[in-house]
């Protein structure tokens, strides 16, 4: 006999979970005494936004279900913005929160919120646990519903007193969700059609999306790739899902993407997209979206086919199999012709590679982000993971860092959350303690979550803040002179602290990028030294993520 | 177009605010939703009724398949099916009005379940259309009052190999 906490852990350790991401509270008293003697490392975090950042990060980069715990009422709260960032880019979690005793739910007891009701919309599912004999079903059903089919969270809510009831049941050997079976197989004859439409293209391109990376088909991906000399180009969530140094890869697609990407999904005339969800970002006027190409849509999510856009051949199920299968089934020959046609279009892509450090009106040579990032692309081989925050410095990695496999770009793209860098690289640094993660931010992101500094120090992480510090909120900044004329509103961090003392408070290395000459011994400097290390680097407040497509725009029509 | 779905659900608190939410925030317009229990008790049947267009009305079964509670959807437009509801009307009729309004009752095969001295209360049943051709028809008299049930619906005959044809477990 156990008590529900009791039970609840041992779920969490049936399960595979080593590490639990949290901040105690009286609602989760009981199940934190049970956590303090449980083979699980609790990683105490500055925040519970921080706690489901940092969940969010150590799935994206072990691949595993990444768990957050928390309190009731403001600790639960505080877990929203998490939440709602890994619904929207499927991640896969599971949020465990404190509730108020059962007799209490609904009186408006002292911390007591709905957390079920609010995380309704923001989650895959969720639990109000109301018997402890219920917990280690529950726990069994919401790891397996977190981390199968299109991943997301799941959050169980747990009253006090559940947690100190006695439980009297082992989870299921099996597991009985009637309304839940996700599809793998996909149909062998949608798969035959997209075979023959692939292998009559004369113009063929794959677009790769996140769901690459989470079916971890980045095999399969590359060898459909090379063995019809299909180009690639990826959405942000699919970066890293083929490397960026391959030929064929073109690259990022999207308004804030590579002009080559671009060209090639606006002449296409036969494209597949894999695990990929047409999001605005992508398509730019999803009217004018790729309209030469019969669309071969494949993704384990049935909702996504035909949501955004009108597709030829939808295919749903395990895009791993479903790729093998496509390649076993068509007789791919490389176009040359189209291949010669791209090598052309990738010359486009120098209006962002090129010659971009301008000079100033008293001729000095500029600190340029794109230059910092290049830089850290070749001393790391790709091999560093990359967390980023959202803005301008995002939109930099992105076209930038060239990412050597798959889970090495962790961004936030859905939600576009700023605060979610530098939580994420300390979640993705507890995954992989052996690799170099630096979490590129901007002073306005990590000024959302930068307490965790606390908890990278704390845990003796080697963590690094790639911080392009423009001294504004850059990105609205870019919007407001493109579509208000130059009225800059509220977009100067007036205020900002001095990010050197603030590091050295925090018990950080460090160091400063003001001119193009730092760049590279600075970042040797950083990458080299094992310790945690803030780099301020001095990015022009006028530096501008250009080319770009504007709203009501095709992805042809890219402004400079 | 108006479409009619049988929505098979686990029978669990929260079920209906799942699927009512997920109505609201996709910007799905819901006409009418039913619920009740099943022949088997863990079962619960929403018999919702949707306007849309044929791309609205497939996204709205994807994302209803997508909550984990719901079992099995069945689009019973364009099949074969009964379906059913019920509306109450208080109408304002004193004694002059009384035998017409008698009359209108007996063509739709509606009863009276209320008598008072200047009013009556008449209660429907039938399919969608037949509710709204009593309503016309009771209309002259004035209606004081009216208050209708959602549709339910089921499929005609029993469907070879279906699972949930209708027998309980
Ligand atoms: C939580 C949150 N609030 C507001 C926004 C809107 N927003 C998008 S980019 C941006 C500015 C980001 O500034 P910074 O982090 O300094 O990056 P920069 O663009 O300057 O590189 C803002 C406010 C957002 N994406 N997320």
């Amino acid at each position: 006999m156990r008590t529900g906490a009791q039970a609840l852990i041992e779920g969490l350790k049936q399960q595979g979970a080593e590490v639990v991401f949290g901040i105690p509270g009286g609602a989760v008293l009981a199940i934190y005494d049970e956590l303090s003697h449980a083979e699980i490392k609790h990683i105490l975090t500055r925040s519970e936004q921080g706690a489901a950042h940092a969940a969010a990060g150590y799935a994206k980069a072990s691949g595993r279900v990444g768990v957050c715990l928390t309190s009731s009422g403001p600790g639960a709260t505080n877990l929203v913005t998490g939440l709602a960032n890994a619904y929207m880019d499927s991640i896969p979690l599971v949020a465990i929160t404190g509730q108020v005793p059962r007799a209490m739910v609904g009186t408006d007891a002292f911390q007591e919120v709905d957390i079920t009701g609010i995380t309704q919309p923001i989650t895959k599912h969720n639990y109000l646990v109301t018997n402890a004999d219920d917990i280690p079903r529950i726990i069994a059903e919401a790891f397996y519903i977190a981390g199968t089919g299109r991943k997301g969270p799941v959050l169980v809510d747990i009253p006090s007193d559940v947690a100190n009831s006695l439980c009297h049941k082992e989870a299921p050997a099996e597991l009985d969700l009637p309304g839940y079976k996700p599809n793998y197989k996909g149909h062998p004859a949608q798969i035959r059609l997209a075979a023959s439409a692939l292998s009559k293209a004369q113009k063929p391109l794959i677009y790769a999306g996140g769901g690459v990376i989470s079916a971890q088909a980045s095999a399969e991906l590359l060898a459909l790739a090379e063995a019809g000399g299909i180009p690639v180009v990826t959405s942000l969530m699919g970066k890293g899902a083929i490397k960026e140094d391959n030929p064929l890869c073109l690259g990022m697609l999207g308004i804030h993407g590579l002009p080559a990407a671009n060209w090639a999904a606006m002449h296409c005339d036969t494209l597949l997209v894999l695990g990929g969800r047409f999001s605005d970002r992508v398509m730019g006027d999803r009217c004018k979206f790729a309209p030469e190409a019969t669309i071969i849509h494949i993704d384990i999510d049935p909702a996504e086919i035909a949501k955004n856009i009108a597709v030829r051949i939808p295919i749903v199920g395990d895009l791993r199999e479903i790729v093998k299968e496509i390649s076993a089934e068509a007789k791919l020959e490389p176009q040359k012709d189209w291949l010669v046609e791209l090598e052309e279009a990738k010359d486009r892509n120098i209006l962002v590679f090129g010659d971009r450090r301008r000079n100033d009106e008293s001729g000095e040579e500029l600190l340029d982000g794109g230059a910092i990032i290049d830089k850290l692309t070749e001393l790391t081989e790709g091999k560093a993971i990359i967390t980023t925050d959202v803005g301008q410095h995002q939109m930099t990695a992105a076209r930038h860092y060239h990412p050597a496999g798959p889970g090495l770009f962790i961004s936030s793209g859905g939600l576009g959350t700023m605060g979610f860098g530098l939580p994420a690289a300390l979640g993705a640094q507890i995954a992989c303690p052996e690799q170099t993660v630096i979490c590129v931010t901007g002073d306005g992101s990590l000024q959302m979550t930068l307490n965790e500094m606390a908890t990278i120090k704390s845990q003796k992480l080697p963590v690094k803040i790639l911080l392009f510090n423009n001294k504004s909120l850059g990105l609205v900044r870019q919007l407001q002179h493109t579509y208000c004329d130059e009225n800059y509103f509220a977009v100067d961090m007036v205020g900002n602290p001095n990010f050197l003392m603030l590091a050295m408070a925090y018990g950080f290395e460090n160091l400063r990028i003001e001119d193009p000459g730092d760049i590279e011994p600075t970042l040797k400097k950083a990458l080299n030294n094992g310790k945690p290390t803030l780099i301020d680097c001095s990015i022009p407040k006028d530096e501008m993520i250009l080319p770009i497509v504007k709203k009501g725009q095709s992805l042809n029509e890219m402004s400079f | 177009m108006k479409q009619t779905l049988s929505v098979m659900v686990v029978n669990q608190t929260g079920v209906l605010a799942r699927v009512a939410g997920l109505f609201s925030r996709r910007g799905f317009n819901i006409e009418s939703l039913s619920v009740s229990t099943t022949e088997d008790k863990n079962i619960s049947r929403m018999t919702i009724v949707v306007d849309g267009d044929e791309g609205t009305i497939e996204q709205v079964m994807k994302q209803l398949h997508k909550l984990i509670e719901v079992i099995k959807i069945n689009n019973l437009t364009g099949t074969s099916y009964v379906d059913r509801g019920m509306a109450l009307f208080k109408v304002a009729a004193g004694a002059a009005e009384r035998a017409e309004v008698m009359q209108v009752v007996t063509i739709f095969r509606a009863n009276i379940v209320d008598f008072c001295p200047n009013s009556l209360i008449i209660e429907a049943t039938g399919s969608e259309s037949k509710i709204a051709a009593i309503e016309e028809a009771l209309r002259p008299f004035g209606i004081k009052e009216v208050v209708r049930t959602g549709e339910i619906a089921m499929a005609r005959g029993i469907k070879a190999g279906s699972k949930k044809g209708g027998d309980a477990k």
